[in-house]
């Protein structure tokens, strides 16, 4: 194969692992969308706390030390030398329920029969005030979240792929890295895994009971309020592992709070009450600003992805305004 | 007592039709603008002028833009910062393309520029509806931003890639440029600001603003009964991006005086804007200027208690500011989803009565 090609399958590749960082996150959406109807914007902060709160707990740090420093006058940082991953992941894990049903309670309970877009407007005040109990609760400087997931290129993919390209080119092998690899299989076990969830567990036939109709749900004595802290919590734990994933790519930091603009058009594309949607919207976006950026951004300038995957999302709408997989949009007078 | 139409009566259609029915409220709309206009300009000062009066008239200017779209038309919009970016830039070309050219006519044709760029990246809102729209216009909030960052045309070729507003001057006094007085820059906005105020006031009060409302309460039903939703929908866009691209070129030239888009006019700044609405009140003239005040001057009012008086850390204030922020928005929409402005209607359906409850 020519170097041309084989660097246009890398570009792919690397697409496809970009878009299954965006479904992970777009997972968490179309979770409490379905359940609640809600579109919470707040899930890429979530995604940004629960990062926060698993580095805080790792490397031992005092909860709001700087507003405790500032009014008492102390110099508190840390408590110890931290916990180990497993028991941090645990921690932060309670955490995010807890915050779920906090959410449920202080919030949601009292937004409930309103529009939707009012919902949408809650959660976006929500965002706002998560993001800046992260930044209170624990710093806003830059972490580092590691957790021992291997990271950097793979010299094995790149040995093999040098064998591809005929041996007088100067070809030198793909890179892909290890750290997206592993992202995709957690992907894939979550999905798995939530399917097996929704499919054959009590709770989760609730779940989907409630995803279908509230009001039936209520009859046959499925209680909302904890229905609506498990999709919470859920959601949670997928943001967990978004953040868990993100941080160790790219940091944990403020921007990391900003996939979630990136996951609203993998929701478009994929429609927002579909899972395998989100998952294939997900790798679209990903291929198609990977493709983009390759192909025509030199001609444009560059940094296309920062608005390709929302005017690709803009296409698809003026002819499915459903997304690919949504339910179909029935309106009545 | 005095907050009642009893006793007033009305002789003439249009005495029934005026914009302020009731003559408390000529009253106070009257005395509130000779104090803006008549007492403020001779006790501002730099400080008042640049962190509390200016950006409060801007915001002002682009949340009202907003309603338009949002709260009469009920068409979700984050694109608002690209949009007050294509006004500032416009603003920035003609500045400079026509050093002659009246400062009052080139805000107005950066807001009919701005229209324009409106009504195209409005067309998909003929076919797709809610939060799809709000992504929708999530594109043109990326691309506007991204094309004047990558475009050397729009800053003209200069090397920093920002874009400084050159000195000109109204009548002889200099009203963008570093050196211009507070006065004169206040002036100017004000004028501005509640020109255009009493434009949307009787625009949503006429046929334009009725269809966008039936738009708003149900659009296949308006459909049905003749109104034309493309003309309702687009003529909305318009509008509103006129409004909020004069907010932008006012925003750039007269109150930063120079700019670097993606810090300016980023994703946040639509979030602000919304927030405003919702806050002061959807679908609400008044609203929008509460909810702008409410925005504005929060974080300024808690940064002099908390740094000036406290003497807390800035960065520590700013965390607490965005979780205020955050709080009372949900408080908001728990509370009063209507915003401040319904709390005010409230107060005044109270008042009419008094001393009565019924």
């Amino acid at each position: 194969m020519s170097p041309a090609i084989l660097n246009t399958i890398e570009v792919i590749l690397n697409g496809l692992m970009a878009g299954v960082m965006y479904s992970l996150v777009a997972l968490g959406f179309v979770l409490i969308f379905k359940a609640s109807g809600i579109f919470n914007y707040a899930q890429g902060v979530f995604a940004l706390f629960a990062a926060l709160t698993l580095v805080g707990f790792q490397t031992g740090q005092i909860p709001f030390a700087h507003v405790i420093n500032v009014v008492l006058g102390t110099e508190y940082h840390h408590w110890g030398e931290g916990l180990n991953n497993f028991i941090a992941i645990v921690l932060t894990m309670l955490v995010m329920v807890g915050l779920a049903w906090l959410v449920e309670r202080l919030v949601l309970r009292h937004l409930v029969n309103q529009e939707q877009i009012i919902l949408f407007m809650a959660t976006i005040g929500l965002a706002f005030f998560m993001e800046g109990l992260g930044d209170l609760m624990w710093g806003a400087n830059i972490k580092v979240l590691d957790i021992g997931i291997p990271s950097g290129g793979s010299f094995w993919w790149e040995d093999v792929t040098k064998t591809w390209a005929p041996a007088e080119s100067d070809y030198y092998g793909m890179y892909i890295d290890v750290l997206d690899v592993w992202a995709a299989v957690v992907a894939i076990i979550l999905v798995i895994a939530l399917t097996l969830f929704s499919q054959f567990t009590k709770t989760g036939r609730a779940l989907r009971a409630v995803a279908d109709d509230h009001q039936a749900a209520l009859t046959v004595g499925i209680s909302l309020r904890t229905i609506w802290v498990i999709v919470w919590s859920i959601a949670g734990f997928v943001a967990l592992v978004a953040g868990i994933m993100w941080g160790a790519k790219s940091g944990v930091q403020f921007s990391l709070s900003l996939i979630a603009l990136k996951a609203l058009p993998v929701l478009i594309l994929g429609g927002f009450t579909s899972i395998p949607g989100a998952i294939i919207g997900g790798l679209i976006i990903g291929v198609g600003e990977k493709l983009f950026e390759y192909g025509i951004g030199p001609l444009i300038g560059g940094a296309t992805e920062n608005w390709f995957a929302y005017v690709l999302a803009l296409f698809f709408l003026m002819f499915r305004p459903q997304g690919l997989f949504g339910d179909k949009i029935i309106e009545r007078v | 007592m005095f907050y009642r139409e009893a006793g007033d009566f009305k002789t003439s259609y249009r005495d029934d039709q005026q914009t302020f029915p009731i003559p408390f409220d000529r009253w106070a709309v009257g005395v509130l603008l000779a104090f803006a206009f008549l007492v403020v300009p001779f006790i501002i000062n730099e400080y008042w002028e640049k962190s509390v009066l200016l950006p409060f008239l801007v915001w002002s200017m682009a949340a009202l833009g907003l309603n338009i779209l949002t709260g009469y038309c009920g068409q979700v919009s984050l694109g608002t910062g690209g949009f007050m970016a294509v006004g500032a830039y416009a603003s920035y070309k003609f500045t400079t393309a026509f050093p002659e050219l009246n400062l009052f006519v080139i805000v107005i044709l950066s807001g009919g520029v701005t229209a324009f760029v409106g009504i195209l990246f409005g067309l998909p809102s003929l076919r797709i509806k809610g939060f799809y729209l709000a992504v929708a216009t999530l594109a043109a909030q990326f691309f506007l931003v991204w094309l004047f960052n990558k475009v050397p045309w729009f800053y003209n070729y200069s090397a920093s890639g920002m874009i400084t507003a050159p000195a000109r001057t109204m009548f002889g006094i200099e009203i963008t440029g570093p050196s211009a007085p507070s006065w004169a820059t206040y002036l100017f906005c004000l004028t501005v600001v509640v020109l255009f105020a009493l434009v949307a006031r009787n625009l949503t009060r006429g046929r334009v603003g009725r269809s966008w409302m039936a738009i708003r309460d149900m659009d296949i039903a308006a459909e049905i009964i003749g109104v034309a939703p493309l003309k309702a929908k687009l003529s909305a866009f318009a509008i509103s991006s006129f409004y909020i691209g004069v907010a932008g070129a006012l925003f750039f030239s007269v109150y930063l005086g120079a700019a670097e888009p993606t810090e300016a006019f980023g994703i946040d700044k639509s979030f602000l804007v919304l927030f405003m609405i919702i806050i002061g009140g959807l679908g609400s003239i008044m609203g929008s200027f509460i909810g702008a005040a409410f925005i504005t001057l929060i974080p300024v009012l808690f940064k002099n208690i908390m740094v000036g008086g406290l003497g807390w850390p800035t960065d520590m204030v700013q965390h607490l500011i965005f979780m205020l922020l955050g709080g009372l928005i949900m408080f908001f929409l728990i509370v009063e989803p209507h915003g401040l402005a319904q709390l005010w209607r409230i107060t005044k359906e109270k008042l009419r009565l008094w001393p009565f409850p019924h």
